[in-house]
């Protein structure tokens, strides 16, 4: 499979571990004597068994079952957390919470649609960049790579996704901004001005800022699950592409990517996933003012930020709800597409493949 | 027979045909080059804009008021370590706990459920963690505090380990627990003594890379540590953390708190790679000593 | 119309490993030729490299001279896409493109090579798969059914089609029924002595019986060497070789 242990997630260690340990060589012996599949040893043992192996056997078991339940609970006790404090500015606004565009606190006016306006288009921009930028990557280091490269490409890779968010916001503010509005802003205002997207002041912070960071830390996310599915496909494939006199290119257009792309689009919906929930980064850049303008030069404010900006702050239980409720919004919305993705990254893979988050 | 036909088969290799592939293989260099240049420049940067702030008095002193030059970060180094210790508290046991589970009792309708709830809690923001751990422990409490920041990264902590100790367990031999139960010795300590302690490099690795991915989450103390400018070693009170004085000082007007920032940044990335480094050391070293 | 080819002082090797030594060897055009040996002697090896599907693996080579027709395989202006378009091949496992139609995988090769024309495509589509004697079973399920939803023989059958259809002049064949039951076996065997009226067909085969059934000419490898090389009859009844005799009477392999 892969070549080089991923740091995000553990996989290689227990390759080796396919040989039985060393300190036990004779119980395998034993074990090989009796031959018998590992349930009924266990109904004989239970059988034949003193009680007192039995009882702590139990508790175990439910200590086990108890930590496993665990998650369950904290899922279930957060959703909880979600519905019951966001109650208050569901049942004030319903649905016109979702389409107000005022979102004037000391008014009392709780309008999210510039949040949602906020997240959908830095998300979208994001993946309009890093899709490419992603699948080229995996392509690269799957297909095209030289082998001794290969490891240290993909742990470089890898790394992207080790940076936390509040670094990448820190380097977005004084180094990515400066230069967006120094030298990209202004060729972009000149050349694709007429657009509509890259018009208005340029302050280097605003969405097209924050599209550019969150579409570097989606980029891992994206690139490992193609290179899954890619390296998944099976090597006939791509010989017999080959042999029916193709360039290289064509051989991976023809005969991987398009048998993996439902595995790609798995993947891209999981990057999506993790791009709406990101906060601290874009909350760093994207100069948090709630408002829709088209130009991607103007400052936005995501449902993540606006959370991460005033939740702290906020006066009166009106408004904390209101903030929980677009808490609640970001929590189905994230679920959903997280579920989606794993579908079709399953379909792929058989169902034991990890999605890294 | 062939003949009809057999001109229409083009004879060459067409130039687009050539130049797609030439184009494709420029793009996915270029791809890799593009990914790569942030990922140098961050670092770049961080070296470059936080090592002249590391000094003595950073990594020693508490911050000055605001607008006063100098001070340091010493009680948000302390401050997250110290979370970080509650939510390994918290999350080592929940999460290990859950990976056994889903290992040797789960394979059935009920461990596939839990399996997916792992997932939605590994995609849930962490910032609606937050949300949630404020509502159910700041509230209540009526105050930040250290222990409910501990709270909302524990949480965070349980998915990762989980799967990776799923996985990790899963690939020990079945012919190991065989080979126990046959020799008499009960389901409980073989999962312990047995099967985790053959799985236990992996499991190790997963827990440390867990723990080096909530180390740097800034959004979920954001409500429940809250950040703190003075010493705080009392786990009921607001706590500084790394994360959190970083984003301070990173929005806040003053240059000093600035480059701070960049130190205290520098400090954290070193803290999770060097964290990520030594797992794959001792993994490839522990291979060595368990294969 | 297939066309000879002429193998002088192939060498190949798999990284430093040395997996064919020096083989000289003629291949008459329009005839089948099987070629055989116990695991491991490089036949597989020996017909990648006629159609320069070997040196595809990672520090794999190839040297020496292939001649197919007036096409120098390994030589210095060759192009390997070019070679490989004019060198079909079949695997040992069947691999139709599972996300495309049957449609789709025989016309996957003409695509490749700039075909627009519907209408010819159709006409080429057809020919390809009567002459894979697979027509009739899929005349109506053409656009319908993907690639991977036929029966094994099918399957390969439709890869030979797809290898038609790009119009080759030589079929390489490796183990092609091996994957396969014996009546789809006894099909394609039939389909291969059908289709060395158009081409010259170069068959990998452990299996002896078939290897007598189907080809004219045989040769023996044995160790990355071609040990013996003669019409089939002569290979069977009277080898010159002891390795031969040794290996076609069951003493080895």
């Amino acid at each position: 499979m892969s070549d080089s242990v991923d740091p995000m997630n553990p996989t290689e260690p227990l390759r080796q571990l396919q040989k039985p340990a060393t300190a036990i060589p004779s119980m395998a012996q034993v074990s090989r004597e009796r031959k018998p599949a590992a349930s009924t040893v266990l109904q004989k043992i239970r059988a034949s068994h003193p009680r007192a192996s039995r009882i702590p056997d139990a508790v175990f078991a439910v200590i086990i079952l108890l930590s496993a339940i665990s998650v369950f609970a904290i899922v279930v006790l957060v959703a909880w957390e979600l519905i019951d404090k966001s109650r208050m500015s569901l049942h004030q606004f319903g649905t016109s919470f979702f389409y107000g565009h005022d979102w004037d606190p000391v008014a009392g006016s709780f309008g999210a649609m510039p949040f949602i306006y906020g997240t959908l288009v830095s998300s979208f921009l994001a993946l309009l960049l890093a899709v490419p930028a992603s699948v080229g990557v995996a392509v690269y280091i799957t297909e095209m790579c030289p082998q001794r490269l290969r490891a240290i490409i993909s742990f470089l890779v890898e790394l992207l996704a080790a940076i936390p968010s509040v670094i990448y916001g820190l380097w977005g503010i004084f180094v990515l901004a400066p230069l967006l509005r120094v030298y990209v802003e202004p060729f972009l205002a000149r050349t694709l001005g007429w657009t509509g997207f890259f018009s208005g002041p340029m302050y280097g912070l605003g969405m097209l800022a924050a599209g550019i960071i969150l579409a570097i830390m989606v980029v891992p996310v994206i690139a490992s699950i193609t290179r899954e599915v890619m390296t998944a496909v099976p090597q006939n494939q791509r010989e017999a592409v080959l042999a029916l006199g193709a360039t290289r290119w064509e051989m991976i257009r023809m005969g991987v990517l398009r048998n993996a792309r439902i595995g790609i689009v798995g993947g891209i919906i999981l990057g999506l996933g993790r791009a709406l929930g990101e906060t601290m980064a874009v909350t760093m850049v994207i100069g948090n003012r709630p408002e829709v303008a088209k130009s991607l030069f103007a400052p936005g404010y995501t449902m993540a930020s606006v959370i991460a900006n005033e939740f702290s702050e906020a006066t009166g239980d009106l408004y904390l709800s209101a903030l929980v409720e677009i808490g609640l919004a970001l929590f189905l919305v994230t679920l959903i597409v997280n579920a989606l993705a794993r579908l079709l990254v399953w379909s792929i893979t058989g169902g034991t493949a990890r999605v890294r988050a | 027979m062939p003949d009809s036909v057999s001109s229409s088969a083009p004879q060459e290799v067409s130039l687009w045909r050539r130049l797609t592939d030439q184009g494709a293989t420029t793009f996915a260099v270029l791809a890799v080059i593009l990914v790569l240049v942030p990922l140098l420049a961050i670092f770049v940067y961080l070296v470059i804009k936080g090592i002249g702030s590391v000094n003595l008095a950073f990594l020693t002193q508490t911050p000055k008021p605001p607008g006063e030059v100098g001070g340091g970060m010493a009680n948000a180094i302390v401050g997250t370590g110290l979370i970080l210790a509650i939510a390994s508290v918290i999350g080592l046991p929940l999460g290990i706990g859950s990976g056994i589970y889903l290992a040797e009792y789960g394979r059935n309708r009920f461990g596939d459920l839990i399996r997916f709830t792992a997932d939605v809690l590994n995609g849930v923001p962490s910032i609606v963690i937050g949300i949630a751990v404020y509502s159910l422990i700041v509230v209540r409490q009526k105050h930040f505090s250290a222990f409910s920041g501990g709270v909302a990264l524990g949480i965070m902590m349980v998915p990762t380990i989980a799967r990776a100790t799923e996985e990790m367990l899963l690939m020990v031999p079945n012919v190991i627990r065989e080979a126990a139960y046959g020799l008499g010795i009960p389901k409980w300590r073989t999962t312990l003594s047995i099967s985790l302690r053959t799985a236990s490099a992996g499991v190790i690795t997963g827990c440390m890379l867990a723990f080096a991915r909530v180390a740097g989450e800034t959004a979920p103390l954001l409500f429940t540590a809250f950040g703190n400018q003075f010493w705080n070693l009392k786990l009921n009170q607001p706590t500084a953390a790394l994360s959190l004085q970083v984003f301070t000082y990173a929005i806040s007007p003053y240059d000093d708190w600035h480059k701070q920032a960049w130190a205290g940044a520098l400090i954290l990335i070193v803290l999770i790679v060097g964290a990520v480094a030594a797992v794959r050391i001792t993994t490839s070293r522990g291979m060595m000593k368990g294969a | 119309m297939g066309v000879g080819i002429e193998v002088r002082g192939l060498n190949a090797w798999y990284g430093k490993n040395q997996s064919l030594n020096s083989i000289d060897m003629t291949v008459l055009a329009n005839h089948v030729t099987a070629v055989i040996g116990p695991s491991g002697c490089g036949k597989s090896t020996f017909i990648r490299c006629l159609n320069r599907m070997h040196e595809t693996i990672p520090e794999a080579r190839a040297e020496g001279s292939v001649q197919v027709g007036e096409m120098d395989v390994y030589g210095s202006g060759s192009d390997p896409v070019e070679v490989r378009r004019r060198i079909g091949m079949v695997f040992q496992k069947p691999n139709p493109f599972p996300t495309m139609s049957i449609y789709g995988n025989v016309a996957a090769g003409l695509k490749l090579n700039g075909f627009r024309n519907r209408k010819q495509m159709d006409e080429l589509v057809e020919r390809s798969l009567k002459l894979a004697a697979l027509w009739e079973e899929v005349k109506d399920d053409l656009h319908k059914k993907s690639g991977a939803s036929l029966s094994g023989g099918q399957q390969q059958r439709l890869c030979i089609a797809r290898a038609l259809a790009v119009e080759p002049e030589v079929l390489l064949m490796d183990e092609p029924a091996s994957a396969l039951d014996p009546i789809s076996t006894s099909k394609i065997e039939e389909l291969i002595f059908q289709l060395k009226q158009h081409y010259t067909v170069v068959i990998v085969t452990h299996n002896m019986q078939q290897a007598a059934r189907v080809a004219e000419f045989t040769g023996f490898f044995l160790m990355g060497s071609l040990i013996e090389y003669d019409k089939t009859e002569k290979i069977f009844t009277t080898p010159a070789d002891k390795r031969t005799e040794d290996y076609i009477t069951g003493r080895f392999g």
